[in-house]
């Protein structure tokens, strides 16, 4: 494999390209989903190629196939060229990379069990038994989802890089849907979309589907007769898993270096942070420290070396409330001045790597749920994610969650429907004035971060625990 | 070069060779997609690859699996019909299954232009640098875009078929540091996609947009642009006007009974002369026109054969890859043009929105949606366009905007949108659309607070 990578990295140089690299990709998918107690779709996809990128002057190009013969390498190789020599018809400003450790390295992710190598037949077993006993509850849909990826990548660049990785990541997930008067209710475990890390099939066992499938069936009626989340201003707690979608978008995709430089602004948008306020602006309270780190065991945007070739490093991005990072390619750093990269990621052989999320997430407070409800006078508790928009400077947010349950005097007590909180980030941020601990930090996963043109689909990894935030919106219906 | 019709005979072959009883439909697609994207006025990714798109589907003693690759070498092949059936082998009954699709002809090959399939980076470089040059001097952003297809169905019961289409495509704002302003369009043949044009246009609009305010939330009367009907259009087919919502009973549709104003006709048609996608579906059935919503009236679901068979009606010929979980999907909609273009002049006081962005549903039965403005939106007062308003953010049914009574101008002239209703189907999508007055729109907020 690094032989197709070397052939098209020399390719590309001896058609002009002053900067070449190439990533040899074979990428192994396995899903399944299951509906009512049958299984619903099985689908397995298995797919090879060569993406090569070429910079020529200050333009890049890109190109990919599906043949790794020695031909095709070339061909693949000389054509990134041409498409960079294309792109130089209407130019960027002088660019240099920023330096990356040039290394020769191998890495695996850690993985217990190979989740490909789990029989098919107990894989759909857990499914159907969880769709069956959510039915038998009396709801009128209960889906359930597993989906597994197992990629190898084989990186070398002209400045010398050659390295291969491994990365087997899985997870899964339910949900069911009841159906009232003119409306419905959702309840899923343990996340609106499921769980999933950079880890084996002992994640899907240590979630334990079957254990909680009775409970979310019976959620899911009470929910249809629940009252209304009430509209008006009030305090708000959200769940880990909520505090994971937050952080998600108004603090992972704001922070990402080719939206702040306009680069994203045609179509996944830019940001509010202007760069010249990087390391004083104030993004939210004092319990607001953010670390964006790609080496956390088993989160889902943890990795060996980016699609550059830069070692997974932490960065701090908010510190004690100051906003203080970035999340960085080799190309966007050295345009604004930085000195670090390290984010950048294709979702596959035949895909651009662009800046992705890797694990971003909070450092744990001082406090615990049971606290912060003890705590809270009037308010809301909100858990797991339903819907979620936010403007494309990522700023203004309506969010909606599963579930609420209304709190009064210290106390949680009745259920609430279509829970919905809005805020504008930094004001929201900033009135988060508890935040759980390490003993209720989870690193959820995100499989479906879209961005780019074509399409991507990235996987971020987002620590998170349950917080109270104070005097928030809530209850925006039409 | 073997074609695509013969790697699918082949694969057949080789299903057979190694379980004569086992039924299978498989799908080959050679696609080549180049899209140059750029930002800050200069090109700053500049992508393209060429690959395979082989789906194998097998039934197999009453079970079913699928199975994908991109190679097609014999070694590929055999690989992915020694793992579909062994996947079915392992896998519980499927009691859904709805057979394969019959003989049956296709009603076109579809659209094809050499030029575009052919298309060389230059020539979409060539485009991005008059989007640009046309945008009088404001910041530039967006893409120009070429593919093309070659697909080819074929299944153990006999049906085989195949097609291809190319398409171009452009999508791009102006920026002033205050305001954007969008163009886009979509054709079979880049040569119908004039980036001076565009450009010119993203530029008057964020010109206009320059001066904003903040405004009051409540419901306001509208005009949506193209843009923002595209979305409208989508959110009712992805979470109403679909076979599976229908069967799984979180459908707002009611076939038969009067839903929409009598001023909207909604329909898809892959045979007409704008058509991108295939004339074919992934279960092979020809693609016939859909009347989707005819005068106001529900009239059409598209469903696939799943999704038919537990419906107790018959397939549409809307099938896609991944269709088991979002069901079936339209590939060339339009919405039905009206008799004028001029939809202000009778507006007293309302709103002009150009896009929607990042529209969520809030609930799929009463399809209520939240999400922001793009792209522009202005005052409209006195039949006039005045003051520009900044971004506002809506919580909004998007059946109640279309109900009875509720429409009261649809445009004559009509946008096609790049914006694809089915991005998992094979092929590309086609999407006509017209502007829309209609006569409330909840507004929540602001993006600024």
């Amino acid at each position: 494999m690094f032989e197709a990578a070397t052939r098209a990295v020399e390719a590309a140089l001896g058609a002009g390209a002053r900067y070449a690299d190439a990533r040899v990709m074979h990428s192994r998918y396995e899903s399944m989903t299951a509906q009512n107690g049958q299984v619903e779709d099985l689908t397995q996809r298995d797919t090879v190629g060569i993406g090569v990128r070429a910079l020529v002057g200050s333009s890049w190009g890109f190109f990919a196939v599906p043949d790794l013969d020695a031909a095709a390498a070339r061909r693949a190789g000389e054509t990134a060229a041409e498409i960079a020599r294309a792109s130089a018809l209407v130019p960027g400003a002088d660019l240099e990379l920023v330096s990356t450790e040039v290394r020769q390295d191998s890495w695996t992710s850690a993985c217990d069990e190979d989740p490909l190598s789990v029989s098919m037949s107990d894989k759909g077993d857990l499914l159907v038994g969880v769709t069956a006993t959510m039915r038998q509850a009396g709801v009128p849909l209960a889906s359930a989802l597993y989906q597994i990826w197992d990629t190898e990548k084989w990186f070398v660049s002209s400045e010398g890089h050659r390295i291969d990785q491994r990365i087997r990541e899985c997870g899964a997930g339910m949900h069911c849907m009841t159906y009232g008067e003119g409306s419905t209710q959702r309840r899923s475990y343990p996340s609106f979309r499921g769980q999933y890390g950079t880890a084996g099939w002992e994640l899907v066992r240590s979630i334990d589907l079957p254990a909680h499938a009775e409970r979310i069936a019976a959620e899911a009626t009470e929910l249809l007769t629940a009252p209304l989340c009430p509209p008006g201003t009030t305090d708000v707690i959200l769940g880990g898993e909520q505090m994971s979608l937050q952080i998600h978008e108004s603090v992972g995709h704001a922070v990402e270096l080719d939206r702040i430089l306009g680069w994203e602004a045609g179509y996944a948008g830019t940001s509010w942070l202007d760069l010249s306020k990087l390391g004083r602006l104030r993004y939210g309270s004092d319990l607001m420290t953010v670390t964006a780190d790609p080496t956390l065991p088993g989160a889902l945007g943890s990795f060996g070396y980016d699609d550059e070739g830069t070692p997974a490093a932490a960065n701090d991005i908010v510190r004690d409330g100051i906003w203080v990072g970035v999340l960085a390619g080799r190309d966007s750093a050295s345009i604004a001045g930085l000195d670090y990269a390290g984010a950048v990621r294709a979702d596959g052989y035949a895909r651009i790597p662009m800046v992705r999320m890797t694990n971003v997430g909070l450092l744990p407070g001082p406090d615990t749920l049971e606290s912060m409800i003890a705590a809270t006078d009037d308010g809301i508790f909100m858990e797991h994610n339903r819907s979620w928009s936010i403007d494309d400077k990522r700023r203004n947010f309506q969010f909606g969650c599963e579930i609420g349950w209304e709190i009064k005097g210290g106390t949680r007590g009745r259920l609430l429907r279509n829970p919905t909180y809005t805020g504008i980030g930094p004001g929201f941020w900033a009135s988060m004035d508890m935040l759980a601990g390490e003993s209720e930090r989870r690193f959820w996963g995100t499989p479906n971060c879209g961005k780019g043109q074509p399409g991507q689909t990235g996987h971020t990894g987002h620590p998170a625990m349950p917080a109270r935030f104070r005097n928030v919106r809530v209850g925006v219906r039409a | 070069m073997s074609t695509v019709q013969d790697i699918a005979a082949r694969i057949l072959e080789r299903v057979a060779d190694k379980n004569p009883a086992a039924d299978a439909a498989v799908t080959v697609s050679r696609e080549s997609s180049a899209l140059t994207r750029f930002a800050e006025s200069f090109i700053h990714q500049n992508v393209a690859d060429e690959c395979y798109r082989v789906v194998l589907q097998v039934h197999v003693d009453g079970r079913t699996a699928a199975a994908s690759t991109n190679r097609t070498t014999p070694d590929a092949v055999s690989a992915l019909v020694t793992s579909a059936l062994a996947a079915a082998a392992l896998t519980q009954e499927d009691a859904g299954w709805a057979g394969l699709s019959p003989r049956q002809d296709v009603h076109t090959t579809g659209n094809w232009d050499e030029a575009t399939a052919a298309a060389a980076p230059d020539a979409r470089a060539r485009a991005v640098r008059s989007f640009v040059d046309a945008a009088a001097g404001l910041a530039c952003a967006g893409y120009c875009q070429t593919k093309s297809v070659e697909a080819a169905f074929a299944n153990s019961a006999g049906q085989a078929v195949s097609a291809r289409s190319t398409q171009a495509s452009m999508d791009a704002i102006a920026r002033t540091g205050r305001s954007d302003g969008a163009a886009r369009t979509a054709a079979i043949a880049l040569s119908d996609v004039d980036g001076a044009e565009l450009g010119a246009a993203a530029a008057a609009k964020a010109l206009a947009g320059r001066e904003q305010f903040g405004l009051e939330p409540g419901r306001y009367e509208v005009v949506l642009e193209p843009g923002a009907v595209s979305d409208l259009v989508s959110g009712l087919l992805w979470q109403g006007l679909n076979g599976k919502a229908v069967v799984e009973g979180r459908s707002f549709a009611r076939l038969g009974e009067q839903q929409f104003d009598p001023a909207v006709s909604l329909w898809d048609d892959s045979t007409d002369e704008h058509a991108t996608g295939l004339p074919f579906d992934a279960e092979g059935t020809p693609k016939r026109r859909l009347e989707l919503v005819t005068a106001g009236l529900t009239a059409g679901i598209p469903h696939d054969r799943r999704t038919a068979a537990a419906g107790g009606s018959e397939t549409t010929g809307h099938a896609v890859e991944g269709g088991d979980r979002m069901g079936a999907l339209p590939t060339d909609v339009r919405l039905g043009p009206g008799a004028t273009d001029d939809l202000i002049a009778d507006v007293e006081r309302g709103l002009l929105i150009s896009d929607f962005w990042y529209t969520r549903a809030l609930d799929p039965k009463t399809l209520i949606y939240t999400g922001l403005t793009r792209n522009g939106v202005w005052l409209i007062e006195d039949g006039r366009l005045g003051s520009a308003v900044s971004t506002l953010r809506f919580t909004q049914s998007y059946v109640d905007a279309l109900a009875p009574g509720a429409v009261l101008g649809v445009s004559r002239s009509m946008q096609s949108s790049p914006r694809a209703i089915a991005p998992m189907a094979s092929g590309s999508s086609s999407l006509l659309v017209p502007s829309l007055r209609l006569a409330s729109w909840n507004i929540t907020g602001g993006a600024a607070g």
